[in-house]
Formats: C-alpha cells, sequence, structure tokens
C-alpha cells in the first residue's frame, strides 16, 4: 500500500510538471499584452513595464525562472491586481469555491443517488419516470438558467433568500442548489444503470433465495457493488465543482476562483493563470489518487496494491 | 401507454417554463407606481445616510501613482483629495488648493497656493512637499508606474527627459515654494490644465509615511492615508469582493458630507445587479448595457441614462486596396442606418454619431459645446452610397470586395456586428463582411497590429479637450493604426498643440480643432462615426445629488443625500 501511494505521488509530481510546462507555454501563445493601455505607452515606458516583470527576456529563460520559483514555492505577483502575490490571491479565492463545490457535491451526491437507487427499485413505474425526468432537466438545463430562475424567483420575488453576496451560510444555499443540479443527475443516472443491472445479478437472486430483506439486499449488496461507477465519475466533478464556476459566481457575487481563473485569461494576466492551473492541477490529481483508495474500501476485490492476490 | 405518460410530462414542464417566462415581463408597471408614489413625499432627509453600491469589479490598486482604473479613479476621488476637483457639471473647483492657479505671462509656469487647514487621517498636514513627492515618484522609471509618463510626458517640464534617463528626478516641473505653495512648470502651454490636474495621478501622498511602509504601502485599507471626503474603513486588498467607506470627519468641507457610509460589493453579472436592486440590497448597480436587462427598467425612475464621452466608430485599414478609395470608405460610412442600430439593436439610450469629438464633453470660453458650433459628418444615405460605392469599384477595377471585420466577443457587440454586417453587405451589392469575434485584449491586440480590415472601435477621453479625440488621426500616430495620412490634417493638430496653444489663442484653437474634424470625415471619410455610447444605471430615486463625470472618475458620492 505504502509503497503504491509513493508511486502514485511520484507520477503525481511528473503530471504537474508536464501540465505546468505545457501551460505556460500555449499560455505565452495568447496574442496581447498584459498591461491595460499598454498601447497607450511609448516605447521606453513600455520596457520600463516589461523589465519590471521580466517578460523581456526569452520565453525559455521566463520559464526556467518561473519553474525554479515555483519550486521554491513563489508563484510571482498578479499584473492585473498591483503587486498581490499570486498564492495570497489562490489562498483567498479558493475558500469559497470550494465550499460551494464541497456542499453541491455532498448534496449532489446524496441526492442523486437517492433518486438513482429510488428509480432502479421502482422500475417502470412513475417513480422511476419522475427520477429520470429530474435527471434530464438537470443535466440538460444549464446551471445558469436554474440559478437565474432561483434567484428571480426566490430571492426576488418570494424574498426567502438574500438575491447574492457571500455573508454567511443562507447565502450559500441558493448558489449550492443551483451548482447542484448537475452532480445530482449525474449520479442518479449512472446510479440507476448500475443498480439494475445489479439488481438482476445472481448474487441478488441467491440472497433473495436465502431470504434476506429486500432492505438488506438494496443497501447492502446491491448499493454497495453499483456505487463503483459513481465514485469514478464524482471524483473528477468534485474538482471541477470546486475549482469554481464561472457563472455561478458571477450570479451570485461569489468570490471565488472560477470568475478570477477566466478573467485572469482574458487579461493576459500570466502569474494567475499559471497559478490557477497548477493549482487545478493538484487537486485534479489528489483526488484522482483519492478514487483509486476508495476502490479498494468499497469493493475489495479490487487490489491496489497488485500482485499478491 | 408509457411513453405518453412521460411526453406528457415534457409537455407540462415546457408550457410551464413557458409561463415562467412569461411572468418576468411583469416588472415595468410595478416600478412606474413605486415611483409616482415616491415623487409625491417631501424630501427629507432620511435617518440612516448609508448607501450600497454595486460595482462590476475589484480595485486594482489604491495606489494612486500605480492607477490606471476608473474604477480606482472614483475612489480616490472619495477618500483623497488633489488640488482641484470637479463639480457635478464638470467645472473644476479647488480641492487643496486654496483657489484657482496663478500663471506666468505665457500660461507655462503655475503658483498655486494651498489651504492650510488639510490634513491627513493620520494628523499631518497636506503640505506642498506631498505633491512633489507623489509626482515625482509617478515619474521615476523606477516606480515603473504605468499612468505617470504616460500624463506627464511632453505636458510636465522634464517629464520626457527623466524617462529618457537625460534628466533628474528631482528636476521635474514641480517645485515646493515654502509648505503652502506650489510652481509648477509645464513643457508647453496647456489650455486644459486645470481640470487635467482633477486626475488623481496628481494627487498628494505622505512621502514619510510611503516610505515607512514600503512594499506594504496601499496593501490594504490599514496602510493608506486619506484626505478625502471619506476614509476606507474596510478593504483586504486588490482581490477584494467587498470594501466600505466612511465619512472623514476631518475633510475640510466636512459639514458638507451628508452621507455616513458607503458599502461597495463587486457583482459581476448584470442581471444579478439588477435583481439584487429590485430586491432593495443596492442603491445603485453597476453600468448596465444589455437592451434585455434594461427593457425591463425603460420608463422607471430607478433608470438613470446620461451620454458619456465615449465615441465609437468602424476604422478602415488603409492598407487594404478597396479601402485605399475614398470612394468605397465614403460608400461605407453612409450605408449603415445608424438610427436603427441606436434604436433597435442597442436601445439603450446611445445616440447617432456623425462626428469625432463627442457630445457634452467640452465648452468653448462662452460655455457653448463643441458640438454645437460646428457641423455633423457622414450622415447616412443609403442611395449616396450605392453612388459612391459604384464610382469606387469603376476606380479601382474591383467586381467585390471581401472585408475581415473585427469586433468584439460581448453579446451586445456581437448584435452589432451582425447589423452592420447585413447593413453594408444589402446596401452595396458586391459587398462580403467576415466577422471575427474576438475578446477585448484581441482586439486591440489586432488593431495594434493592422490585422484588420474594417474594426469595431471606441474612445474615451484622457483629458477634457477635444485633443483627446483628434490627435488619434496624425500621420503614424500611436492610436492611428489604419494607415490614415493627410499632411494638412498633421498641420492643424500640430498647430493646435503648440502655436495656438498660447493664452489669447482660444478661439482660433477650437475652429483649427473643427476644421481638423471635418478633414477627416467630410473630405477624407477616414473613419465612419456610428454611435456615442450612454451609461444607464439603475439607482434609488431617493439618493439625490449623485454626481457622474466625463473622464477621470466615474462618479463622487460626496454630495449625496438620502431622503425619505
Amino acid at each position: 500500500m505504502a509503497k503504491y501511494i509513493m508511486k502514485r505521488i511520484v507520477y503525481m509530481i511528473i503530471t504537474l510538471f508536464i501540465v505546468a510546462s505545457l501551460t505556460f507555454f500555449l499560455m505565452k501563445l495568447i496574442p496581447g499584452s498584459p498591461f491595460n493601455n499598454f498601447e497607450k505607452l511609448s516605447e521606453v515606458q513600455q520596457n520600463i513595464l516589461l523589465d519590471k516583470y521580466g517578460l523581456k527576456d526569452p520565453v525559455p529563460v521566463q520559464y526556467f525562472h518561473y519553474m525554479v520559483n515555483m519550486v521554491k514555492g513563489d508563484l510571482g505577483v498578479s499584473f492585473q491586481f498591483d503587486n498581490t502575490p499570486v498564492t495570497e490571491l489562490l489562498v483567498n479565492r479558493v475558500g469559497p469555491s470550494a465550499q460551494l463545490g464541497l456542499q453541491a457535491m455532498v448534496v449532489g451526491a446524496i441526492i442523486g443517488i437517492i433518486l438513482g437507487v429510488l428509480a432502479a427499485l421502482k422500475q417502470n413505474t412513475w417513480i422511476d419516470y419522475l427520477c429520470t425526468f429530474i435527471a434530464v432537466v438537470g443535466k440538460s438545463i444549464p446551471s445558469f438558467i436554474f440559478a437565474g430562475l432561483m434567484q428571480y424567483y426566490i430571492a426576488v420575488k418570494l424574498g426567502w433568500l438574500p438575491v447574492m453576496l457571500w455573508r454567511g451560510p443562507e447565502y450559500t444555499i441558493l448558489p449550492t442548489i443551483a451548482l447542484a443540479m448537475f452532480p445530482i443527475s449525474i449520479a442518479a443516472r449512472f446510479m440507476r444503470t448500475e443498480m439494475v443491472e445489479v439488481l438482476g445479478s445472481d448474487y441478488i437472486t441467491l440472497a433473495k433465495a436465502k431470504g434476506a430483506s429486500s432492505f438488506q439486499i438494496s443497501v447492502k449488496h446491491a448499493l454497495r457493488n453499483a456505487l463503483i461507477p459513481v465514485v469514478t465519475v464524482l471524483g473528477p466533478l468534485a474538482v471541477s465543482l470546486m475549482t469554481g464556476s464561472l457563472v455561478i459566481e458571477q450570479i451570485f457575487g461569489v468570490p471565488g476562483i472560477g470568475e478570477q481563473f477566466v478573467k485572469s485569461i482574458n487579461v493576459n494576466d500570466y502569474p494567475v493563470i499559471m497559478g490557477t492551473n497548477i493549482l487545478f492541477a493538484v487537486l485534479f490529481v489528489i483526488v484522482t489518487l483519492i478514487v483509486d483508495l476508495l476502490y479498494g474500501i468499497i469493493d475489495p476485490r479490487i487490489r491496489i496494491s497488485g500482485g499478491k492476490s | 401507454m408509457k411513453k405518453s405518460k412521460l411526453s406528457l410530462l415534457l409537455v407540462l414542464s415546457l408550457v410551464l417554463s413557458m409561463f415562467l417566462a412569461a411572468c418576468g415581463g411583469g416588472d415595468k408597471n410595478e416600478g412606474k407606481e413605486k415611483g409616482n408614489k415616491k415623487a409625491n413625499t417631501e424630501e427629507q432627509l432620511a435617518d440612516k445616510q448609508e448607501l450600497n453600491v454595486l460595482e462590476s469589479a475589484e480595485i486594482p490598486t489604491m495606489d494612486s501613482v500605480m492607477n490606471q482604473d476608473v474604477l480606482g479613479a472614483t475612489m480616490f476621488n472619495a477618500v483623497n483629495e488633489g488640488l482641484y476637483r470637479l463639480d457635478p457639471d464638470q467645472k473644476v473647483i479647488p480641492g487643496v488648493a486654496e483657489g484657482m492657479p496663478e500663471y506666468n505671462a505665457d500660461k507655462t509656469v503655475l503658483t498655486i497656493k494651498l489651504k492650510k487647514d488639510t490634513k491627513w487621517s493620520n494628523g499631518d498636514p497636506v503640505t506642498a512637499h506631498d505633491f512633489v513627492f507623489a509626482w515625482q515618484r509617478a515619474i521615476d522609471p523606477k516606480t515603473a508606474s504605468p499612468y505617470g509618463p504616460y500624463f506627464m510626458m511632453g505636458k510636465i517640464k522634464n517629464a520626457t527627459e527623466i524617462v529618457n534617463k537625460k534628466a533628474k528626478v528631482e528636476d521635474l516641473g514641480i517645485k515646493a515654494k515654502d509648505d503652502y505653495t506650489l510652481e509648477i512648470s509645464l513643457a508647453t502651454p496647456i489650455p486644459y490644465i486645470e481640470s487635467y490636474l482633477t486626475y488623481s495621478l496628481f494627487y498628494p501622498q505622505n512621502k514619510k509615511y510611503v516610505e515607512e511602509q514600503g512594499k506594504n504601502y496601499a496593501k490594504d485599507a490599514d496602510h493608506l492615508l486619506y484626505n478625502g471626503p471619506f476614509k476606507m474603513t474596510k478593504w483586504k486588498g486588490p482581490t477584494a469582493t467587498e470594501w466600505v467607506l466612511e465619512k472623514n470627519e476631518d475633510y475640510w468641507d466636512a459639514k458638507n458630507v451628508t452621507l455616513t457610509k458607503i458599502n461597495f460589493n463587486v457583482s459581476k453579472d448584470p442581471q444579478a445587479s439588477a435583481n439584487a436592486f429590485t430586491a432593495g440590497e443596492a442603491d445603485i448597480t453597476p453600468k448596465l448595457a444589455q437592451a434585455a436587462i434594461l427593457s425591463q427598467f425603460e420608463g422607471s425612475d430607478d433608470l438613470l441614462r446620461y451620454l458619456e464621452p465615449s465615441n465609437w466608430w468602424l476604422k478602415m485599414n488603409e492598407k487594404n486596396k478597396a479601402l485605399k478609395n475614398e470612394n468605397i470608405r465614403r460608400a461605407i460610412a453612409l450605408a449603415v442606418d445608424k438610427k436603427a442600430l441606436v434604436d433597435d439593436v442597442l436601445a439603450n439610450g446611445s445616440i447617432v454619431s456623425d462626428f469625432i469629438v463627442p457630445k457634452g464633453f467640452t465648452v468653448d470660453k462662452n460655455g457653448k459645446d463643441f458640438r454645437d458650433t460646428t457641423d455633423s459628418y457622414l450622415k447616412t444615405n443609403k442611395e449616396e452610397a450605392k453612388k459612391y460605392w459604384e464610382k469606387g469599384l469603376k476606380e479601382t477595377g474591383l467586381k467585390e470586395v471581401t472585408l475581415t471585420y473585427v469586433g468584439q466577443d460581448t453579446d451586445t457587440a456581437k448584435t452589432t456586428d451582425a447589423f452592420i454586417k447585413d447593413q453594408l453587405e444589402k446596401t452595396l451589392p458586391g459587398m462580403k463582411i467576415n466577422i471575427e469575434s474576438v475578446p477585448f485584449k484581441i482586439r486591440i491586440a489586432r488593431e495594434d497590429s493592422e490585422q484588420y480590415d474594417l474594426l469595431m472601435g471606441g474612445w474615451g477621453p484622457d483629458y477634457q479637450d477635444p485633443m483627446t479625440f483628434m490627435d488619434l488621426w496624425v500621420t503614424g500616430g500611436g492610436n492611428n493604426h489604419m494607415n490614415y495620412s493627410n499632411p494638412e490634417f498633421d498641420k492643424l493638430i500640430d498647430a493646435a498643440n503648440h502655436e495656438l496653444a498660447k493664452p489669447g489663442k482660444e478661439e482660433e484653437r477650437w475652429k483649427t480643432l473643427q476644421k481638423a474634424e471635418k478633414i477627416v470625415l467630410e473630405e477624407d471619410a477616414a473613419l465612419a462615426p456610428l454611435y456615442q455610447r450612454s451609461v444607464n444605471l439603475l439607482i434609488n430615486p431617493k439618493v439625490k445629488g449623485f454626481a457622474h463625470h466625463a473622464f477621470g472618475p466615474d462618479y463622487s458620492y460626496q454630495w449625496i443625500k438620502i431622503v425619505k
């Protein structure tokens, strides 16, 4: 087990190195300058600015500097936010996004799994159709439509919850629901498909023949076996939820990282693009590792350390 | 049977969503009723003088020397003060200065006396040395201020030399003759110098404090000093999405400041901002441009609409063989129905532009608007456009013309661009337009590298003088980028910048600039002006005395009163 994890960590570092390098060179291909009103400045002035931020060096030299600093934990300073270290920006902004993403993930996974299980157990009844309908709606209607509708009807018209901003638990409810629609639909659809398949398998028939209660069958035997594919898709989904949604954050005025990431690309804020991308990559590889470890816990037949089985 | 149940459900949900969508339009009348009721009540001050404002972005920096952002300028205007500031009618009024400057004979040296009772928020007096320090800091190449040199070069004495390392920072044309007397030397007479000095780059900074704080200066609200109508009491730095201003009791004009507190929050989604406003969570929204949102508030007294000095036009790159031809350019300029563009496509109160220098921006000595004393040019005329088009095609020997049109990738920009393409292709047979919608930064890059045939661009003023719109078009000018060149035009602009900038020549200078405008549009048809933009925002009708400005800061909050 420890050996396996060590090996995975080495792979993770290699992956991160490749991601960072690719991002760096791709980013340099974005046309335009990172400075506002750059075109209005005289050449001398432009050179002073380029010098200050080390943008006059050839790209490979810049790359080398960046990688060395990155290893030291220095991700540079933002261009758009005068003199703000990128690490500070990430630390400030990632909190709300991660909180929102986790809440949406938990809410989404629980509701989705319940819907999926219900649909599978009550196959081809109105419960099944209702659950499927919710899943289809959740998947096909973009979250910003839900966000907009909820904001207008629940917050503006009914006044039950605040319209926007980020000041306390009640401010997180609407964005969480809006963001949870997608995981709900994904979890429900995967869960239903897997459950239907598992319920038709021989060992369920055996359990039934042995006289196990239907609750025992569905929870202990069917659910656990059907969870594997759900965990596989929910892992990466959790990362994309936690790294922030541009539209949801904009609509509800959440000071998160998603909006910031898109903006940093639009304004060529190189250090922020790099920093955010590396952060996303780190989260992604960590979650992938956790998902792989979870497989072993959910289904003991999967041996992650390999060989000895 | 089962299938039909499902489809019934789908149909039901569709009907439901249509019903919901239809409900969305109900606001208009509600707003009006509310407004009428309010108008009848007497104007008594509310007990709570607290304002909630939404802004569409964070403050990139609170170091006035490093700022190049409009929101930044608006905040400095609220929490700090320079020599002068703009009043609600865009007139220059004294701030830290005691009165208007005294000039020498050729208007190149200004002597300004300062008020003796203005204070920094740490108790230090605001002195002439604070101005000298801030200005020197702004021009110092070590500071790498993006706007310092841009605003000072060619205007303040020795600024250009300092940037080019031919003079020392101390040689900059600003001297403290004593603690409360400033002497400013200009490189050349500047007719608009007084309004120019209202810009936040020219604000004072407390030398001792800035040097003490070093890298921490302007890091957050606790590492700043204030000498304006408000103090910033909460701001965690450039990434903060909320900040708070409170009244500065030590401000010299504090008796005329009624507001006690302003809460700012960032909201980047226009519809969400409008929702927060409707729910009463905000008193003032950011600028809203989308016709779909504005239509919900059309006619309501929540909607504040005013023209801003921002002019939008189609740039025609003369590197293109067809666009080198004057008749083809004129045909393009005349072919677009600008009235339909502003009324039906933009639908946000923008007006047709048949000019370069915008309306309501600058006035002459007698207080008359630049636009009211001259003509307009290139008015929409499709018949004429067709004639010029045929003539142009004959002259160039072309049968069809295919042009690359670079526009921005926002929704509003895309509809505008599609409309213009349609107008041009329908009016001018043989014209083919390929639209490329790109992000803002890339549009600018394409413009700089002159990789376009037609480009939808706009310009806002850097200072309050027609020149900020006129010198764009000189041969090889840093913002020409359409290969336009007319030596006669260049001569007129040069004259207006030099000989005619001297005292007593104001009227002639104005006429010269108007003549130059006529050359670009009427004689050369170098540019196809389309519209002058309107600002739209929602403001609680109980908020009185909200002032907006034509250049520099967007707004002033200090004269606001909230009525019952």
